[in-house]
């Protein structure tokens, strides 16, 4: 069960002048190393086809594969060059950008534990941090984010996760207190019926208290950063529509879950998901559905970048699915539920412009099952090497609280500057 | 049996839709008496509302309508381009063309307005019902058997058309109707699977597309994790080959429905879950759905989610067993179930165990204040608070644990103080907390509104109480 906050007392709450929230005062305590990092996670949900973002083009089985509907390194749209093998899917201006400006890190034919195909269960595992799914109701982040040591690198303010978005993602529940934000789309109420109303849950439902309270934090904070958007914008709070309207609000919301982690007294710790990556059908990967998600997927990392401003140079960005898809294509061009796929990683703090991969190959005999790309890299691998090397978070923590059962898959060192 | 307020102030909020004025008092004589009579109504759970397109229809009527505003566009681009040739100083003339709107903007687009019409008749059936049971039943088995209206645009005829006849019949025939139905196979793709050795697929060297075959066996009866495999998923989708729509375009008259398509169907027999199927044709579909509807773990699976939904998130075991049963005894009648779910002790528990998901609350705020509402902010604050209409994020559907709309209460405030502001003026706060709270009301709540600063304020904490929220 999440922890409680400092309640806010009335006297706090009716200070006013943008100073809601008790914390929201106290004085930022400079850590002994000076460094204050920053961790956002994004979910992509539906299953990311690895290959149709960083495909192997010097990979001599890789052009049979697919044949012209996959990315490759001559032609008409010619994929971004990596490293000469790996080429980058040419949506992604961006990232390839940061890559070459050691800034983005690509992690291929990684997979978690899980071997079925269900995207439900595949979810549960990625964000679980366990070994099966089905089995908890808290996330891998937010468990690190309980278990770090007080005084160590994240401040005492930083210790509540962040999420954007209406439903908050699994990967970011559990003990440590959540705090959810979602846009304002609404004129907010008022500061006196929140408080009254604050005032009867205390007495009545402990729960919505604690949701309440939260709430009232953060409307501090996004106070403080001049966060507030206009009210009265009906846009719905889910993504839907055209792709336009998905650009707008992969940007929009990357780029709020960045200027609260940028935030002196925000939280450090982040996550939010994105769906639409369930390309069963024309999957459009040079042109279409796929390349038009992945701009908007590239736009979404441009404004973390431009909305984190100096605080860009601590900040690490992992992007994660829950298995990659079938290596060949289906019946109607598009690919159905796989394995191994590609974790992208993107920040200042990173050392980047490198592929990890230990590559399996393409032929029929290498493939998983023969029909996805095998996993070679346990994705947990790189989570804990990030969790421990950027966050600071003790390696039997990891091992226990954070990844249970996970002793086999070593935290991957030196992936950050 | 005593009159008992309290029992049927419970009813209306789990079970229905929560009270509208006099509610509590005209079932209190005998609660549950009144719950079971509405499973009895003749035409329960129907829409008869002859003006309604089929879904067809509103695909046809759809596809019609963009096809013709892409014609119109194309042409306006065109006369636009003429216009900057002859006169080559003016550039901005082709962007001023451009970017002219193609409808006037107080005008709403025949696809949207299908769909509020949809929405429309839904929300009513919700806003009239006595109780709500049977609707709630029909949201529940929506959710169930969701499609996605941005890709289908046609959600509402789907759920008139495949739900509703058989929320109280058998689930049997609600399978095959949803699977069978033009938004299902379109929405998870089956529409364009082809089998590798049809005669489509050697002649158009196409295959198959194993999304529908999965969730079926996943999300729609087995469950995840119970007995299926990656090979049953495979042939499952072979077997449903050939289960496709009339295209739109060539067919003014029949396009959007349901045909089977003898080329496109996979020959030969199939394995699925453990048993060989002859190849029948469609009947190779129809007799694995009817095994699938039949199988335990499908009991199992459907009794534990309609138990999550009315009941608690970790519903009771020895409640979930009873239901199972009851799904075995009856081969699976829905009607009977939905007996066995309300004849449990443990549906009678008086602690409120579930949070109002956004529609219900939406839909019971407005049944406790005597308002109909504009059905375009009724839908506008579904997708603020996160449960937009027929437009689920996957084809799980709309979670029905707790936590997932915990987090949504701050905006249910939002929402709550908006709708207040604009309606609390004219009403009588402490008159609605009787209406909708009546026994409920806790003296808490009873202070705050007594208290409160204003009407709005009031009407705020009525619908944002802890004992209007739960249920």
């Amino acid at each position: 069960m999440p922890a409680t906050l400092h309640p806010p007392t009335r006297r706090v709450l009716l200070l006013g002048s943008g100073v809601l929230f008790a914390w929201a005062a106290v004085p930022r305590v400079a850590r002994a190393e000076g460094r204050d990092p920053r961790f956002l996670t994004i979910v992509l949900r539906g299953g990311l086809d690895g290959l149709a973002v960083v495909a192997p083009v010097g990979d001599p089985d890789w052009g049979k594969l697919r044949r012209e509907k996959s990315l490759a390194a001559e032609g008409p749209t010619p994929a971004l060059p990596l490293d000469g093998f790996f080429a980058l899917n040419p949506a992604m201006p961006n990232l390839h950008r940061l890559y070459k400006a050691d800034q983005a890190t690509i992690v291929h034919a990684a997979a978690t534990p899980y071997r079925e195909r269900s995207h439900f269960d595949g979810q549960d595992v990625l964000e679980s941090g366990l070994p099966k799914p089905g089995a908890a109701d808290t996330g891998w982040l937010n468990r690190a984010l309980a278990a770090l040591e007080p005084g160590g690198r994240v401040a005492p303010r930083g210790r509540q996760a962040f999420a954007v978005g209406p439903i908050t993602p699994l990967v970011v529940r559990g003990p440590a207190p959540v705090l959810s934000w979602v846009p304002p789309r609404l004129p907010p109420v008022s500061d006196d019926t929140t408080m009254r109303l604050l005032d009867l849950y205390r007495h009545t439902d402990p729960t919505f208290a604690r949701i309440l309270e939260e709430r009232v934090g953060l409307a501090a904070i996004a106070k403080a950063g001049g966060m507030n958007s206009e009210p009265g914008d009906e846009r719905p709070a889910v993504q839907g529509g055209g792709i336009a309207q998905v650009r707008t609000y992969f940007a929009d919301a990357a780029g709020a879950a960045a200027k609260f982690l940028a935030e002196p007294q925000g939280p450090r710790v982040a996550a939010l998901a994105f769906d639409g990556w369930d390309t069963h059908v024309d999957e459009g990967t040079v042109k279409g559905r796929l390349a038009n998600l992945l701009g908007a997927l590239d736009g979404a990392i441009a404004a973390i970048e431009t909305s984190m401003g100096e605080a860009w140079r601590e900040t690490v960005v992992v992007l994660v699915t829950e298995f990659g898809r079938t290596a060949r294509l289906n019946g109607n061009d598009g690919t159905d539920h796989g394995t191994a796929t590609v974790a992208l990683l993107a920040g200042g703090a990173l050392k980047g412009g490198r592929i990890i991969a230990d590559w399996p190959g393409v032929k029929d005999a290498d493939l998983y099952e023969k029909r996805d790309l095998k996993p070679t890299t346990d994705l947990r691998t790189v989570l804990k090497g990030l969790l421990a090397d950027h966050l600071g978070a003790d390696p039997r923590s990891l091992e226990t609280a954070v990844f249970p059962d996970s002793s086999a898959a070593k935290p991957l060192q030196g992936l950050l500057a | 049996m005593a009159r008992d307020p309290r029992a049927a102030a419970l009813v209306l909020h789990r079970f229905g839709f929560g009270p509208r004025t006099g509610s509590i008092a005209a079932i209190a004589a005998d609660p549950p008496a009144v719950l079971l009579a509405e499973l009895d109504k003749p035409d329960a759970g129907q829409i008869t509302k002859p003006d309604l397109p089929t879904s067809a229809a509103v695909n046809r009527a759809v596809f019609e309508y963009q096809a013709e505003r892409n014609a119109k566009q194309k042409l306006a681009r065109k006369e636009a381009e003429q216009l900057a040739m002859a006169n080559p100083g003016k550039e901005s003339a082709t962007q001023a063309a451009a970017a002219e709107p193609p409808a006037k903007p107080e005008e709403v687009p025949l696809p949207r307005q299908l769909f509020l019409n949809e929405a429309r008749t839904r929300i009513d059936a919700a806003l009239n019902a006595e109780i709500g049971f049977v609707e709630r039943l029909v949201w529940f088995w929506s959710n169930h058997f969701c499609v996605n209206q941005d890709k289908t645009v046609m959600a509402g005829g789907y759920e008139r058309e495949a739900i509703r006849p058989h929320v109280l019949g058998r689930f049997s025939d609600m399978l095959l109707a949803a699977e069978g139905h033009p938004a299902m196979l379109f929405y998870l793709d089956n529409a364009q699977s082809i089998g590798p050795n049809s005669v489509a697929g050697v002649n158009r060297d196409k295959g198959l597309n194993e999304n529908l075959a999965r969730e079926i066996l996943e999300l729609h009866t087995l469950g995840v994790r119970t007995v299926y495999t990656q090979a049953d998923v495979t042939n499952f989708a072979k077997v449903l080959t050939g289960w496709t729509i009339l295209p739109t375009a060539t067919n003014p008259d029949q396009g959007g429905e349901f045909v089977y398509l003898k080329r496109a169907h996979e020959p030969g027999p199939q394995t699925v879950v453990g048993k060989d199927y002859d190849d029948t044709g469609i009947e190779q579909g129809r007799a694995v759905l009817a095994d699938l509807a039949r199988h335990p773990m499908t009991a199992k699976h459907i009794a534990t989610k309609l138990a999550r939904h009315f009941i608690a998130d970790d519903p009771p075991p020895p409640l979930v067993d009873r239901l199972t049963q009851s799904f075995l005894n009856t081969d699976g009648d829905l009607k009977e179930l939905t007996k066995a779910l309300i004849a449990a002790p443990e549906a009678w528990a008086p602690d409120q165990a579930k949070i109002k998901r956004p529609g219900e609350w939406i839909v019971a705020a407005l049944r406790a204040t005597g308002l109909s509402g504009d059905i375009g902010r009724i839908v506008g604050g579904m997708a603020l608070l996160g449960e937009p209409l027929w437009r689920p994020p996957a084809p799980k559907g709309f979670s029905d644990d707790n936590a997932a709309w915990l987090d949504g209460l701050a905006q249910r405030l939002d929402a709550a103080n908006t709708f207040a502001q604009r309606v609390g003026e004219k009403l009588d706060a402490e008159a609605v907390a009787d209406t909708a709270l009546g026994p409920l009301a806790l003296a808490e709540t009873r202070r705050a509104i007594a208290s409160a600063e204003s009407k709005p304020q009031a009407l705020t904490f009525v619908l944002m109480a802890p004992e209007f929220q739960r249920r």
